[in-house]
């Protein structure tokens, strides 16, 4: 059952004020997906501590490095429930998880980072996670 | 800002390995650990039969990319547990 949207919006916004566009529905994951070139980097928010204290201050550190993906997609699950389900289709091979993180390279995953690598995790080792990720896949910025 | 839980175990929301004295091991996120035993959410399990993976191979596996959440949920009494650890230890 979602939670109330005024107690889960300044959890997205967390996210979109950094300039990660969420996706709210399937057809907006589906307006991702279809002919994705470069890379991508999807976050899977959720309401859960570890969002809170790992995932998203992570994703906010990573995203200040020279190196980044040429896009950043966020779905929440519990809340958009069609949004997340396309989402984790195009993953299908990992176990469902959240929150997690997928790092998409013309639309294959190259890199996931699931919960338990997030649980109990400073910030600063999930964004060093998610920058050596971004040296490995994603084109250096000119 | 996200959700915290007071007067909880330590490992309350955190996914754990759970060793039994006999062949399963459970792997999954811990809600309780109290008398009755240690309450897992979204569990995958291992049962160790001969020519099967072995649960070296299953832990590795599981420590790459989580648990599959094959159990909804499960109580795995407390007189069988041997331990209960981290998943994310096994992948660090």
């Amino acid at each position: 059952m979602p939670y109330p949207e005024e107690l889960v919006s300044p959890m997205r916004a967390e996210l979109t004020r950094l300039g990660v566009k969420e996706l709210r529905t399937a057809a907006e994951v589906d307006g991702f997906a279809n002919g994705q070139k470069g890379t991508a980097l999807l976050v899977i928010n959720s309401v859960c501590g570890c969002a809170a204290g790992g995932a998203r201050p992570g994703v906010a550190m990573a995203l200040e490095h020279g190196t980044k993906p040429d896009a950043v997609v966020t779905v929440f699950a519990g809340q958009d429930l069609d949004a997340v389900a396309k989402a984790r289709a195009l993953f299908a091979e990992y176990p469902p998880s959240s929150p997690s993180l997928a790092l998409f390279k013309d639309g294959k995953v190259v890199h996931f980072v699931p919960r338990h690598q997030i649980e109990g995790r400073a910030p600063a080792m999930i964004a060093n996670d998610l920058k050596a990720a971004f040296d490995k896949h994603c084109a250096k910025a000119s | 800002m996200g959700t915290f839980h007071h007067d909880t175990h330590e490992l309350h929301g955190i996914t754990c390995v759970v060793e039994t004295r006999g062949p399963r091991t459970w792997v999954g996120r811990v809600h309780e650990v109290g008398p009755a035993g240690v309450l897992l959410h979204d569990a995958d399990v291992f049962d160790e039969v001969p020519g099967g993976p072995t649960k070296a191979e299953f832990l590795a596996r599981t420590a790459a990319v989580g648990p599959w959440p094959r159990h909804k949920s499960v109580v795995v009494p407390a007189a069988e547990v041997t331990s209960v650890r981290r998943l994310g230890d096994l992948s660090a």
